[in-house]
């Protein structure tokens, strides 16, 4: 039965269906119980922006609020995948990232190859990613690109409810180890989720709507930006076809060339920096996979190269916009 | 004093010791040739170390191993003949020749690791103590790590997080007096890393590494401690390292003779040896017996590596991921 929840909703009752389904699966993490050994409330958080509110008392002994530590629970979390645990840490902003990289690249993403492939680390790291939110350089980036460049993770950016949902509860499952990004500007959508635990498999991208002319890739929150834009360039009778890979590793290359053999036309939208990006990345394998049924050189809408800036006015020309969207989506269609 | 092992105990802990010594000896001799890959950090001179705390562990007890993890491995219980063909990068060894010297884990025995980076087993081991924990099982976690890893952030976040989640683990500070040439009496800013454990709310011990019997003991005590949920324990083992910091290293940081002083005054197995003889608890044949034993078994392993097939060009995109 699907009713109208959150995003956070949505990723609050993963975590509770899998915790209550298999008692292997403990979340750690600062504050996301808010409260251990002081004398008021001991879930007075719920993680920083609530999403982990209410399990504290739901699955007693198996939300563990943590010292600000990342390199310690990080690490212990996947110890503890390795020792039969399926933890989920939460590092709270993916920023944070650069405090405990080590035990994410390092250990987790090689244990199963450098040890013969004896190894299995089921360990999730959610954090929240993305700008607008007048927080900064050092807690808006999305950096999911940084993480699809390391063989060993898996990397997995929902770009609404019903995906945060099934996503997440496979990235629980999932034997190897998973990077889980929300951005924070999608925390309140709203959109149907079933009732019941289901799955949302990896590497399948999903067409959020079909089109001849040109095939967008958005990811995350700029899915919602292409959509805007695709909204607008129907009116001129322009049909973009916009796919969402879901995860990034792994990535749905098949989805993307087909659509792009059909259109011949490509926008990829990424709100992360341009350079070593998702973006590049998805424009460099089309154009060696598909360079025969480009009819225009592919456009990339990123952010630009600087870090995200915090006055209003810088951070709103720093994010791509719909309208950016558009204009990329011109170019392409009115090349030759 | 008698000694708290029986015969059995005993003939196992020389065993090992002896097993360590020879492999990491007789790596030494082959990584000169130039037919072994990579870089090498051996052990030998500290195995009194591996052996003393590893002896009071069983197959679920988990460790984490440093750049310097043979002796490790081999106390834990790994086998020494699919060490020999990891080290040589052969299909046959622990991690099929995909890891190397500083990678060699076998998690069946509760091995997490040997561990390329300086200070990465820390938070590992607070993780599997935390499993266990969560469990309700009493298995340890022993995290191995070096006087240079005692200066870094991982160790201290490891320290505090095991002693606030109240884990059941033992930080051993292996102290050689070298992190590669830096010596630690330069960089590490107090006189010895056991004190920085009132930081982090836990004992502090510190023990002679030498000396088999010393480590056995104070090893013993912080396992049990432990085991029965008293929490983490730092123990600092001073010891030293009889080779350099990789193979191939020259050393002149050290003092002209230290290596050799050692060997003759304070090797661990000599003592061993002189003191369950001199007890009557052992004979030198039954030394010898197990000297005879190990060198057989470590020259075959090295027959045998050398023999083994490279892995096949399949490996290379094999096991990075359980489903991708």
């Amino acid at each position: 039965m699907a009713r109208k929840i959150t995003y956070q909703q949505a990723i609050n009752e993963a975590l509770d269906q899998e915790m209550s389904r298999d008692p292997s699966v403990i979340i750690m993490g600062e504050d996301v119980a808010g409260g251990e050994g002081s004398p008021g409330e001991n879930d007075a958080w719920g993680g920083v922006l609530g999403v982990t509110k209410g399990l504290y008392a739901k699955h007693p002994g198996r939300v563990l609020d943590t010292p600000i530590s990342e390199s310690g629970y990080v690490g212990a979390a996947v110890g503890a995948a390795c020792n039969g645990l399926r933890p989920v840490a939460e590092l709270m902003f993916i920023d944070f990232m650069g405090v405990c990289f080590d035990q994410i690249f390092n250990q987790a993403a090689k244990f199963k190859y450098m040890f013969g492939g004896k190894a299995k680390t089921p360990v999730v790291i959610r954090a929240m990613y993305g700008a607008g939110f007048r927080a900064a350089a050092q807690h808006s980036q999305c950096l999911y690109n940084v993480f699809t460049h390391i063989p060993g993770l898996k990397v997995v950016i929902p770009s609404n409810p019903y995906d945060a949902k099934g996503l997440l509860i496979q990235s629980i499952r999932d034997n190897d180890p998973v990077i889980f990004l929300e951005h924070k500007a999608l925390y309140t959508m709203e959109g149907d989720v079933p009732a019941e635990s289901y799955i949302v498999p990896f590497g399948e991208a999903a067409v959020v709507q079909e089109g001849d002319d040109v095939t967008i890739v958005a990811m995350g929150r700029m899915v919602h930006y292409a959509k805007e834009a695709a909204g607008n360039l129907r009116k001129k009778g322009i049909q973009c076809e916009i796919i969402d890979p879901r995860t990034t590793s792994p990535l749905d290359t098949d989805t993307i060339l087909e659509s792009v053999e059909r259109t011949g036309r490509l926008v990829v939208v990424d709100e992360s920096n341009p350079r070593c990006s998702m973006a590049s990345d998805i424009s460099s394998f089309v154009a060696q996979e598909a360079f025969g049924a480009l009819k225009a050189p592919i456009q990339m809408v990123t952010a630009p190269h600087v870090p995200v800036p915090f006055a209003a006015s810088l951070e709103d020309l720093y994010i791509p916009s719909p309208a950016r969207i558009e204009e990329a989506v011109m170019k392409v269609k009115e090349y030759r | 004093m008698t000694s708290p092992l029986n015969r059995e105990a005993l003939l196992q802990a020389y065993r090992t010791m002896r097993t360590i010594r020879d492999f990491e000896e007789r790596v030494h001799v082959d990584f000169a040739t130039g037919e072994i890959p990579g870089f090498v950090h051996l052990y030998a001179g500290e195995e009194a170390s591996a052996t003393g705390i590893c002896m009071h562990l069983n197959r679920n007890d988990y460790i984490a191993s440093t750049h310097r993890g043979h002796g490790h491995c081999i106390a834990k219980g790994v086998d020494p003949v699919g060490m020999m063909a990891e080290i040589w990068g052969k299909a046959t060894g622990t991690c099929k020749g995909k890891g190397g010297s500083m990678h060699i884990a076998d998690l069946e025995v509760g091995m997490l690791g040997a561990n390329g980076i300086v200070g990465g087993g820390g938070p590992l081991i607070c993780g599997t103590a935390l499993a266990s924990k969560i469990r309700g099982e009493n298995n340890v976690g022993v995290c191995f790590f070096g006087d240079g890893a005692s200066n870094q952030g991982t160790i201290f976040e490891a320290m505090n997080l095991a002693s606030v989640w109240k884990l059941p683990v033992i930080f051993v500070a292996e102290n050689n007096g070298y992190a590669e040439a830096t010596s630690s009496t330069f960089s590490v800013a107090v006189e010895n890393i056991a004190d920085r454990a009132s930081a982090f709310g836990m004992p502090g011990v510190i023990v002679d590494g030498f000396d088999f019997f010393a480590v056995y003991e104070a090893a013993g005590e912080a396992i049990k401690r432990a085991r029965e949920g008293g929490g983490p324990t730092l123990l600092e083992v001073k010891l030293s390292r009889y080779y350099g910091h990789f193979e191939g290293d020259q050393q002149t940081y050290r003092a002209p003779g230290e290596v050799q002083k050692l060997r003759e005054t304070k090797d661990c197995l000599m003592q061993f040896a002189k003191r369950v003889t001199s007890r009557g608890e052992l004979t030198m044949a039954d030394i010898e017996a197990i000297d005879r034993e190990v060198k057989t078994m470590i020259d075959d392993s090295v027959v045998k590596a050398k023999s083994d097939p490279l892995p096949p060009p399949e490996a290379l995109m094999a096991d990075v991921y359980i489903s991708y």
